[in-house]
């Protein structure tokens, strides 16, 4: 399957994934509608960390074997037999965070206020190039 | 002569069971496959029923898999069948109903019974466990038929405190008894049960530790409280014994199965009959921590061992890794994780981290180089990294002081074991 890629050589840290997750996410045409309801912005599914002058943009892996899929207590974490993303049914998660507890990469976002788990990466839901890659200014982020 | 004959049989419902079904059906994608099991429902998420207990969950959501699971992947199904016999000569199950089925290769995936102790008046009416979705039906129907105010629960572990938080929720005065000195004892250590301990008191719930239960006293044949050995009695319309679950090892053992605590497997969750495997809570699990084998009855590790069950009796060749203990449990809105050891082995470093305001902490046991335990409260993201790291047995001596930082990442690791887990196909960064 396709899957999103890093590269921390290039990556400059500016974080416009992250701003286009959300944008992505928050069901608004524009970007500056999504972010003036500040109350109902998403979470962004990729987080850019950093250290001194390295960083690079981080969101789940949609592993062949995911142990969030074997984990999750409520069958909210689910991998989609067609494309092998992994997708998380957030009317179905209660916020047990078993998938957190088991997520090697630490890319799955806990949201304390609703205790359940914030946002995972869908992959854009079948977009042709998730958000995060497209808006990425120095090809950091790649989609193949 | 059995009446139906299956390639793959799967005794059980529950995680292990689908995760079986589901592996056997990506590597064989005509072999006939049934499912057995003595509860009458579709699929559904076990660990729920005290959020639908709560009214926190609709029933309708606790569905483990969509409505379609089975005829999607082409299994029969025999529900409210409970297993009168296993003959491993004959390959073939007999059901209580007397029907028998066929099998080429069978998988025990039945679980455990809970442990009812042996005190008075657990036959009382308002007496029950909590394991089952018909268990929580009858104790809901109870509590409004009985207009139930007040609750003792029996146990003070993961079940036990998860029943009095939907109490609690619902109203009723709700007292936990835990015979050690700490609720969730099995999976935090003593900082992290206290901070559960005072989550749970903040919603209401009193907590009664280092304490057991001598008798349930009743009147007209319905519980009206529960007697502890400091000789205090505390009133409950209704009681639930949360003690522990043991591994349904019975039918196995009547068939000739090898048994001990649990289901005895191979690496392959293979059972001493070479065409009957076993997993999830029935069986016995390799702790590589540890490295003994033992009932350890957790959610990630049943589907494992389902998978990998599933995956072998289709004909592959797959050892399972071993069920490293985990659990995470939020305990009145609180979350906890722990993975691996919670008290410090000999001869491990301990470190620990406690936020300023007191809701967070971390604590971790290194051993050799490698991280044996951790154990983590109120701020949980990225745990899964230290679980991965002692997964794999990593060597974090060079980088050990960053592993109890809050702002832990994938980056704080060295290169090399960032290019290391995200090695392998499909999950490179």
């Amino acid at each position: 399957m396709k899957r999103i890629y890093a590269d921390e050589e290039v990556c400059i840290g500016c974080r416009l994934c992250e701003i286009y997750c959300i944008f992505q996410h928050s069901g608004h045409q524009t970007l500056v509608k999504a972010f003036s309801d500040e109350e109902s912005l998403p979470d962004p599914a990729v987080r850019v960390e950093e250290d001194g002058a390295i960083s690079f943009a981080l969101q789940c892996r949609h592993c062949e074997d995911a142990p969030c899929v074997a984990a999750c207590i409520a069958g909210a974490m689910t991998r989609d037999p067609q494309t092998g993303a992994i997708n998380h049914d957030e009317d179905k998660c209660v916020g047990c965070f078993s998938c957190v507890m088991v997520c090697p990469f630490g890319a799955i976002q806990v949201n304390r206020d609703k205790g359940t788990v914030g946002s995972k990466c869908d992959l854009c839901g079948g977009e042709e190039i998730p958000a995060c890659v497209k808006h990425c200014p120095n090809e950091a982020l790649v989609y193949e | 002569m059995s009446e139906k004959r299956y390639d793959y049989l799967i005794l059980g419902n529950s995680t292990a069971g689908v995760a079986a079904l589901e592996a056997i059906r990506e590597s064989d994608k005509d072999g006939s496959m049934a499912v057995v099991s003595d509860q009458p429902n579709h699929a559904y998420c076990s660990p729920l029923i005290t959020y639908v207990l709560a009214g926190k969950v609709p029933e309708e959501r606790i569905d483990y898999r969509p409505r379609d699971l089975y005829e999607r992947l082409g299994v029969d199904t025999y529900f409210g069948s409970a297993v009168a016999a296993i003959r491993p000569d004959k390959h073939e199950v007999v059901l209580q109903s007397g029907a028998s089925l066929g099998y080429g290769k069978l998988l025990l995936a039945i679980g455990g019974t809970p442990i009812v102790p042996p005190i008075p008046g657990t036959e009382l009416e308002g007496v029950f466990t909590f394991t089952r979705h018909e268990d929580m039906c009858r104790v809901r129907e109870y509590i409004q038929r009985k207009q139930v105010r007040q609750a003792v629960v029996v146990g003070g572990g993961m079940i036990g405190v998860k029943v009095a938080e939907a109490f609690a929720y619902l109203g009723i005065e709700t007292t936990v008894i835990e015979l050690l000195d700490r609720v969730l004892a099995q999976a935090l250590d003593e900082t992290g049960s206290s901070m559960a301990r005072r989550a749970m008191e903040e919603a209401g719930i009193h907590i009664i530790t280092s304490t057991g239960a001598t008798s349930i006293g009743g009147s007209g044949g319905e519980v009206q409280s529960v007697t502890l050995d400091s000789g205090s009695r505390i009133p409950a319309q209704i009681v639930v014994m949360a003690v522990g679950v043991r591994p349904n090892t019975a039918p196995a053992e009547a068939a000739g199965i090898g048994v001990n605590r649990g289901v005895l497997v191979d690496d392959h969750m293979r059972t001493s009959d070479a065409d009957i495997y076993a997993a999830g809570d029935v069986a016995e699990a390799f702790d590589p921590l540890l490295g003994d084998k033992r009932p350890i009855a957790i959610w990630p590790g049943a589907y494992m061992q389902g998978e990998v069950a599933g995956r072998n009796m289709a004909g592959a060749d797959e050892s399972y890794a071993g069920s490293i203990p985990m659990n995470s449990i939020q305990a009145c809105g609180l979350p906890t994780i722990s993975v691996g050891l919670i008290s410090p082995p000999e001869g491990a470093e301990t470190l620990e981290y406690r936020s300023n305001d007191g809701k967070s902490y971390r604590r971790m046991f290194i051993r050799d180089g490698r991280i044996v335990g951790a154990v983590f409260v109120g701020d949980i993201e990225r745990a899964g990294i230290i679980t991965g790291l002692i997964r794999q047995g990593i060597d974090v001596s060079g980088f050990r002081e960053k592993l109890i930082q809050r702002d832990l990442g994938l980056l704080s690791l060295p290169k090399q074991y960032r290019k290391h887990i995200v090695s392998g196909p499909g999950i490179e960064v």
